[in-house]
C-alpha cells in the first residue's frame, strides 16, 4: 500500500537506494540471530539448477508445471500423550511430572471451571455485567502456564483465567476485578474478566481482538535487547488469527527473531462463526509454517501434552531467540460469552456429545486415578471446598466500595492535564453544592475521594 | 514509466508556482546539503526542519538507550524523507529498525515495546498510511495507562508527515490533527519551524505519555534560523504551550503547522497595505491546546481567525471557534472566523489542488472582510 511515497521521495531528494556495504569486522552482533542482507554479488555457475532470487534463495528450477495444492499436503499432526480414556498412548513416554505438580494443575482446572459456572450465573442474576467462561479450554491455559518460568511475560486474550490461576492470582483478586471494587488493579475502568497483574507479569487484557499479538512481539524485542533469560507468551483464539494484527505480528516476530511463544487456542468457533468459515487451509499451524516459524499442533484437551509442547517451545524461543507457534486444539463447550446463545448456531446435542466424549478435566482425572494419585472421594471434597472458597471471595468483593471518584480523571495522562484538573474541581463543587443529589456512600472515601 | 512522467510534469509545475512563504524556500527537489548561513550575532544558524528533526532524534538516541526508531525504510534507506539519515550507522540495527510493510504491525510492536519499558519512536512514512494502525495508536497506545489503573505507562512517539504535500492526491493528502486531537490519553504536537520541530520532537520522546507528532512534508526542506540555545542538546519545548510568532493588536490569527508561515506572510501584507497589525499565534500543540494564550490575545485584538489546512467539519478551527464562544465571546467585536481546506478529497491536478487549500491571499481577504478594510 505504500510503494508510491518512497519512490517519489527518493526522486525528489536525489538520493537513490544504495546498499550500505559494511567494512570488514563491523558485522553487528545481534544475539543468536544475525539479520543477513544479501550484499554479496550473485555467482551463478553455468548449468546451475537454481538462481539466488532474493525472495526465494533455496528454490530449484523444474520443468514440471505444477501448482501446489494444499489438499495434497498431509495435515499437520496433533501431538498428544494421554488419550481420551486417560491412558498414556506410548508407554515409553509417561508424562514427566510429580504428583504434587499434577495435582496442582488438576485443582486449578477444577477451580477455574467452578468459578466460571458461578460467575456465569451471577451475570445472569445481574450482579456483574459480563463474563466469559473457558469451559473445555482449561487444559490449554493451565498446561501452558505450568511450562513457563514465573517471570515470563504474558499477553492473554480473555479466555485464559487458568493461566492467572496457575500463577497465583487469588480468588479475591479475581472477584475484585469482576466487581470493579476499590481493590481492582484497573480501578474499575475495564470490563469484567479483563484481568492484569504486575506481580505475575501479566499485561492488562485488551478487548480489541489480536492487538495483543504485536504487543507481545514488541515486549519480546525489549527482552531480546536486554539479553534476558525470559520470554513472552501470547494467547489468542483461532478467530483472532484472521485479524491483520496476527499476520503482521508473526511476520515481524520472524523477521526480527523475537523470543515469543504464540499459543493459539483453536476451539472451533469465533463467537458463532465455525472454523470452516473462518479459514481455509490446515488450521492456524499452517500459517506459522508460512511465516517461517517453528510450529507444532497439540491436543489441547491433553494437559500433559500441552505442558510438554510449551516447555519445548519455550526452550526454542529462549535458546534460539526466535518465535514459536503452538496451535492447541479443543472445543468451546460454552457459549462465547454471556452475550451469546450458541444454540442458535449449533445443536445442543453436538455440545453434549463433546462434553461426554472428551474434556481436559475428566481426561486428567482418569489419568490421575489410573496412577492412584486421586480418587472420586477426594474429587467431591475438592469441589465442595472450592465452591465454598469462591462464594466467600465473591461475597467479600461484592460488598466492597467502588473505586474513589478521583479515578474517573486520574491516569488519562501520567500527570493530569489542566483540563482534567478543572473538571475534577468542577465536579467537587457541584457535589458540595447539591449534597442531597449525590449518594457517595458506595465510593471509597466518599466526597473526599475527589 | 508513468510514475516518471508524472513526476517530471510535477517538477515543471512546481517551478511555475509562486513561492508560498518569504523565508528562503528550499524545495525537496534540491540537494539535501543546505549551505548553512552563520549569523554574526547570537550564534544562530539556519536549519532545515529535516535537519532539526534528525538532530532531535540523534540527541535522544544518544541520551537514552531505551529510545529506538522503527518504521518502513528508516534504517538502510535513511527514511523515505531522509529524516533518519545517518542514524543506522551511528546507532546500529538493534535500535534503528526497518520494518516489514505493515503499519498496524510495527505500530503494535512499538506499543508492546513501550509497555515493556522502552521509548520507541514509530515513523509512519506519512500519517495517511497510519489509518491502518489507528486501533493500535488509540485503543492500545492512548488507553492502556488509564485502563491499567495507572500502572502501565506507554511512552511512545508516533511521527511522520501529515496533511497535503504537492501532487500526491487524496489518499496522501489528509490532515489528521482533528482525529488524534479528539482522543483523551494522547498528546498531539504540530511543529512549524526548525526550533518547533526539534524542541517538540524531543519533548515528545521524553514525555511518559503517547505523543503524536504531525510534521509537514512541505516544511522538511525549508530552512529556519535556529537560536544558539535551540542548538544545544538539552533544548526542549513544553507540550501544550503556543508561541506568539508576531505581536499585533488588531486581529488574532491562530494557525498550526505550515499555515503559521502563510499567516506571517499575510500579516506582513496587511501591515504594508493597511497598517494593520495582526498577531500570529503558532499553536505548536493541538492537545493539550493552549486556550489561555488565545484568550489573552483576543482580549487585546477583539478579532479572531483560526487557520488550518484540514477539512472544515469537526476540525481544529471548529474547536477553536467553539472555545471562542465559551471563553472569548465578550471580547469579540465580530464573529470569529475560520479559514480551512476545502471539504473535498484533495485532487491531484495542480490548479485544483491549489484551490483546495488556503493561501496567503485568502487570509488577507478574510481579514479585510472581518475588519472592514
Amino acid at each position: 500500500m505504500v510503494l508510491l511515497a518512497p519512490l517519489r521521495a527518493s526522486s525528489r531528494v536525489g538520493v537513490f537506494r544504495t546498499r550500505l556495504l559494511r567494512p570488514p569486522g563491523t558485522a553487528r552482533y545481534f544475539a543468536s540471530s544475525v539479520i543477513t542482507r544479501q550484499n554479496a554479488p550473485v555467482k551463478q555457475p553455468p548449468h546451475s539448477d537454481s538462481v539466488l532470487f532474493p525472495g526465494a534463495v533455496n528454490s530449484k528450477f523444474t520443468n514440471e508445471l505444477k501448482f501446489q495444492r494444499p489438499q495434497d499436503l498431509p495435515a499437520i499432526p496433533t501431538y498428544r500423550l494421554i488419550d481420551t480414556h486417560g491412558e498414556v498412548t506410548d508407554k515409553s513416554r509417561e508424562p514427566d511430572v510429580s504428583q504434587e505438580l499434577a495435582l496442582k494443575m488438576y485443582k486449578d482446572m477444577v477451580t477455574s471451571s467452578i468459578m466460571d459456572l458461578l460467575m456465569y450465573e451471577s451475570q445472569r442474576q445481574g450482579r456483574i455485567s459480563f463474563y466469559i467462561v473457558s469451559a473445555g479450554e482449561e487444559g490449554i491455559a493451565i498446561g501452558s502456564a505450568a511450562a513457563l518460568a514465573p517471570d515470563d511475560v504474558i499477553f492473554s486474550q480473555y479466555r485464559e483465567q487458568g493461566v492467572m490461576m496457575y500463577r497465583g492470582f487469588t480468588l479475591d483478586e479475581f472477584m475484585n476485578q469482576l466487581f470493579a471494587n476499590k481493590f481492582d488493579y484497573g480501578k474499575g475502568r475495564n470490563m469484567p474478566i479483563h484481568y492484569m497483574s504486575e506481580r505475575l507479569h501479566m499485561h492488562p487484557i485488551s478487548s480489541p481482538l489480536a492487538t495483543q499479538i504485536p504487543h507481545s512481539v514488541g515486549a519480546a524485542y525489549a527482552l531480546k535487547l536486554d539479553r534476558s533469560s525470559r520470554i513472552v507468551v501470547c494467547f489468542f483464539g483461532e478467530g483472532a488469527a484472521s485479524e491483520g494484527d496476527f499476520h503482521a505480528a508473526l511476520n515481524i516476530a520472524a523477521t526480527r527473531s523475537c523470543p515469543v511463544v504464540f499459543i493459539c487456542r483453536n476451539n472451533g468457533f469465533a463467537i458463532s462463526t465455525p472454523t470452516l468459515e473462518q479459514y481455509k487451509g490446515d488450521g492456524i499451524a499452517s500459517r506459522g509454517v508460512g511465516y517461517g516459524i517453528d510450529t507444532v499442533r497439540v491436543d489441547g484437551n491433553d494437559i500433559m501434552a500441552v505442558r510438554e509442547v510449551t516447555m519445548r517451545a519455550r526452550d526454542i524461543a529462549l535458546k534460539e531467540q526466535k518465535p514459536v507457534l503452538v496451535e492447541a486444539m479443543s472445543y468451546r463447550v460454552s457459549h462465547h460469552s454471556t452475550s451469546d446463545d450458541s444454540f442458535a448456531y449449533r445443536a445442543k446435542v453436538e455440545v453434549e456429545d463433546w462434553k461426554h466424549r472428551d474434556n481436559p478435566i475428566t481426561r486428567m482425572r482418569k489419568w490421575l486415578e489410573s496412577k492412584s494419585w486421586w480418587s472420586g472421594e477426594q474429587d467431591q471434597e475438592l469441589r465442595t471446598q472450592v465452591r465454598r472458597d469462591i462464594l466467600k471471595a465473591f461475597a467479600r468483593a461484592e460488598k466492597e466500595k467502588k473505586p474513589a471518584l478521583e479515578n474517573l480523571f486520574l491516569d488519562v495522562y501520567k500527570i493530569p492535564s489542566r483540563d482534567l484538573e478543572e473538571q475534577m474541581a468542577e465536579l467537587r463543587r457541584i457535589i458540595e453544592e447539591y449534597p442531597d443529589e449525590y449518594d457517595l456512600e458506595a465510593f471509597d472515601r466518599g466526597k473526599e475521594g475527589l | 514509466m508513468f510514475a516518471v512522467r508524472n513526476l517530471l510534469s510535477r517538477v515543471a509545475g512546481n517551478a511555475l508556482r509562486k513561492p508560498v512563504v518569504n523565508v528562503p524556500r528550499v524545495t525537496a527537489f534540491q540537494s539535501l546539503k543546505i549551505q548553512r548561513k552563520y549569523y554574526s550575532n547570537g550564534g544562530a544558524k539556519d536549519y532545515t526542519v529535516r535537519e532539526a528533526l534528525n538532530e532531535a532524534l540523534a540527541e535522544e538516541l544518544e541520551k537514552d538507550e531505551k529510545v529506538l526508531i522503527m518504521g518502513e525504510e528508516v534504517a538502510q534507506y535513511n527514511g523515505a524523507y531522509k529524516v533518519t539519515k545517518g542514524l543506522l550507522d551511528r546507532f546500529g540495527e538493534k535500535r534503528i529498525i526497518d520494518s516489514p510493510i505493515t503499519e498496524h504491525g510495527f505500530a503494535g510492536l512499538g506499543v508492546g515495546a513501550a509497555l515493556a519499558g522502552l521509548n520507541p519512536v514509530v515513523e509512519f512514512m506519512t500519517w495517511n498510511f497510519a489509518m491502518q494502525a489507528i486501533d493500535q495508536i488509540i485503543n492500545s497506545g492512548a488507553k492502556t495507562h488509564y485502563m491499567s489503573g495507572g500502572i502501565q505507562p506507554c511512552s511512545i512517539t508516533f511521527r511522520g508527515p501529515n496533511g497535503f504535500a504537492a501532487g500526491v492526491a487524496a489518499q496522501h493528502s489528509q490532515d489528521y490533527s482533528a482525529w488524534y486531537g479528539s482522543i483523551p490519553g494522547l498528546k498531539v504536537v504540530t511543529p512549524w519551524s526548525a526550533e518547533d520541530a526539534k524542541g517538540l520532537l524531543k519533548a515528545a520522546i521524553r514525555d511518559p505519555n503517547p505523543v503524536v507528532v504531525l510534521e509537514n512534508e512541505l516544511l522538511y526542506g525549508q530552512a529556519f534560523p535556529m537560536s544558539e540555545e535551540a542548538q544545544k542538546s538539552d533544548f526542549v519545548l513544553p507540550i501544550g504551550k503556543a508561541k506568539i510568532e508576531r505581536v499585533g493588536k488588531d486581529v488574532t490569527l491562530v494557525a498550526l503547522s505550515r499555515c503559521v508561515g502563510q499567516a506571517l506572510t499575510a500579516a506582513e501584507t496587511l501591515k504594508k497595505k493597511y497598517g494593520v497589525e495582526a498577531e500570529v499565534i503558532n499553536l505548536r500543540s493541538i492537545k493539550p491546546l493552549d486556550v489561555e494564550t488565545i484568550v489573552k490575545s483576543v482580549r487585546k485584538t477583539n478579532h479572531l481567525i483560526a487557520i488550518e489546512s484540514g477539512f472544515p467539519s469537526f476540525g481544529v478551527s471548529s474547536e477553536i471557534l467553539a472555545l471562542a464562544m465559551e471563553y472569548m465571546f465578550d471580547f469579540l467585536d465580530a464573529p470569529a472566523q475560520r479559514i480551512t481546506g476545502a471539504e473535498v478529497p484533495t485532487p491531484y491536478a495542480i490548479g485544483l489542488e491549489q484551490l483546495s487549500f488556503p493561501d496567503e491571499d485568502l487570509m488577507v481577504k478574510k481579514v479585510e472582510q472581518l475588519l472592514r478594510l
